[in-house]
């Protein structure tokens, strides 16, 4: 049983993401706006409010305007907020109060595969919601192109990680008010604290190590990589750390749910 | 399907000391079963007997603690995904996709199974109709009455036409006009083949229903037989239930006559066995208030094998 999960592992699962699909065609209008207006008023309470009181922001070693230190953090920040919130809230709610799960249970699908649908699932949403970004981010002049459309592959990786410990919470957490706590430790703390509101270079030594460890903080690195071109850390290790993390959760994410609904 | 031609063509299932434990607890103890091709085949007992768990061990959802199953010659354990595209589940719990469409859960269940879009189309299609779901096809789930509910759980679990349809409590909570439908569609399909297996609380229903059932009790088979046979077998053929009787002579006529009863709180379970002698006399001697003169049947079994105390 220990490594069955690679045994079962087929490409059925498409079947679950598609059905994933077919619910979101029915909602996609709304949950549409999110990403187009979100980076639009972010920029504009950041950009008009905030841009006078900082000056003489640097990055990498140029200097550079705020909105343009802060907008590729919020395509990465939302990748970590679409899939993350996927494979928690929805995936609990089609888990365990739908019985979704229980239902595709009965016929040839596996829990390995419908689990692995969700992730990748939650890695699409967290990708569709990168391109309107990165469009809208785009036209305001804050992405170049056509660099700025790796930020596509980067978003599909960075969705599998986020997608995959929030699967890996979802396995054991008891109850869907629980995930405050993943949310509050977490979360949180990534959002602040990842160079995505001010460069980490800023902060003292051991805090600047400790950010190494949030996988957010490699996303934001490289999304910055994808929108200018620039970036501080070595962006091949940021993409081989947000890999393995992907890896890594994908088996505790899948270990995780094998305990907890295989009885 | 060649070297097991001859067994395929008398068991469709086969169970040998099944056994679930949960965290130290039994639910099953080591139950043997078959079940042939082509009949209904009861699993019967109280909440807790461990009939829910035996099914959920059949289509591979829980693997056993101990003991193996076969079906249509295949182990569970290692061809669970060949197992299950041959055979239809109908859950206890509702696990209808309610952000589907009733039409859109036929479908998109069909895709799990691979079935090719328009065979899809066209057995859905069939579905709907044979379940009188046809005006519903677009209505959401959430939307469904219980019974509108459970048909379309028995139409999606026939979705891959399947040789083995596994029933838990199908009738559970529907009113008298939706049970009555489900039966008769059960009925249809028994004529067209098909082999089920049925969990009821309802004994009426499994008598009507099964060719053959067990009847589990804290994780064991009491029994097995036909309807007919177990009531023959375990209270006879006819049934006097006295009320409030006057106890102490009726506790001494039937001993001296040696017939079997059950004295309750409030009265006197007599199992008569068409006994014609016996009825006269009782009749004549101890009829003066409440006398009910019955059929035995298969719920008088249920409760004589697995006592008549609340099990939760």
């Amino acid at each position: 049983m220990t490594f069955g999960f690679f045994t079962n592992l087929s490409w059925r699962f498409l079947t679950v993401w598609r059905r994933n699909l077919v619910v979101y065609r029915k909602i996609w209008k709304v949950n549409f706006l999110v990403p187009l207006l979100e980076p639009a008023f972010y920029i504009l309470a950041f950009g008009l409010g905030f841009q006078g009181l900082i000056e003489g922001l640097s990055y990498a070693g140029q200097s550079m305007a705020y909105t343009q230190f802060m907008a590729p953090a919020l395509i990465a920040i939302s990748i970590m907020y679409n899939s993350f919130f996927e494979t928690t809230y929805a995936s609990f709610v089609r888990m365990y109060y739908q019985k979704t799960f229980d239902g595709m249970m009965a016929t040839p699908l596996s829990l390995e595969e419908i689990i692995v649908a969700e992730i990748v699932w939650s890695a699409t949403k967290a990708t569709g919601a990168a391109l309107i970004m990165t469009v809208v981010l785009g036209l305001l002049g804050f992405v170049i192109f056509p660099q700025g459309l790796l930020i596509l592959p980067l978003a599909f990786l960075g969705g599998m990680a986020f997608g995959a410990v929030g699967m890996f919470f979802t396995g054991f957490t008891p109850s869907i008010d629980m995930f405050n706590l993943p949310i509050f430790l977490f979360i949180t703390p990534m959002f602040l604290f990842s160079g995505t509101f001010f460069p980490t270079s800023g902060l003292p030594a051991w805090a600047q190590h400790a950010a190494c460890i949030f996988p957010l903080y490699h996303l934001v690195e490289l999304s910055r990589f994808c929108c200018l071109g620039l970036v501080e850390t070595n962006p091949l290790i940021s993409l081989a750390y947000l890999f393995s993390f992907a890896l890594v959760f994908l088996v505790f994410g899948l270990m995780a749910m094998r305990r907890r609904l295989i009885k | 399907m060649n070297s097991q031609g001859i067994d395929n063509a008398t068991s469709i299932l086969q169970a040998d000391n099944l056994g679930k434990r949960f965290n130290g607890v039994t639910a099953v103890d080591s139950v043997s079963f078959t079940v042939k091709t082509g009949e209904c085949f009861g699993l019967l007992g109280p909440n807790g007997a461990g009939k829910t768990s035996t099914i959920r061990m059949i289509y591979g959802f829980s693997p056993p603690s101990s003991g193996t199953i076969k079906l249509f010659g295949l182990d569970i354990a290692s061809q669970w995904r060949l197992i299950r595209a041959r055979i239809g589940i109908c859950q206890q719990d509702n696990t209808l996709d309610p952000d589907l469409t009733v039409l859109q859960n036929l479908l998109i269940f069909a895709g799990y199974f691979r079935i090719p879009r328009h065979l899809a189309n066209e057995r859905a299609e069939e579905l709907l109709l044979f379940f009188a779901l046809e005006k519903k096809r677009e209505a959401k789930v959430g939307e469904l009455s219980g019974g509108l509910a459970r048909r379309l759980s028995l139409a999606r679990a026939l979705i891959n036409d399947p040789e083995l349809i596994i029933l838990d409590e199908p009738t559970t909570g529907l009113d008298p006009q939706s049970r009555h439908l489900l039966w008769e569609r059960l009925h249809t399909l028994r004529t067209r083949g098909k082999t089920f297996i049925l969990t009821t609380h309802y004994m009426e229903e499994a008598a009507q229903l099964c060719d053959r059932l067990v009847i589990m009790d804290q994780g064991r088979i009491l029994v097995e037989g036909t309807p007919a046979s177990l009531i023959e077998e375990h209270v006879g053929r006819s049934i006097i239930e006295i009320a409030s009787p006057e106890q102490e002579g009726l506790r001494r006529f039937l001993r001296s006559h040696q017939v079997d009863y059950d004295e309750l709180s409030d009265r006197f379970i007599i199992y008569n066995n068409n006994d014609a002698a016996i009825e006269q006399m009782i009749r004549d001697g101890f009829c003066s208030r409440q006398c009910t003169f019955r059929s035995a049947t298969l719920e008088d079994v249920f409760l004589r094998l697995t006592g008549r105390e609340l099990r939760e």
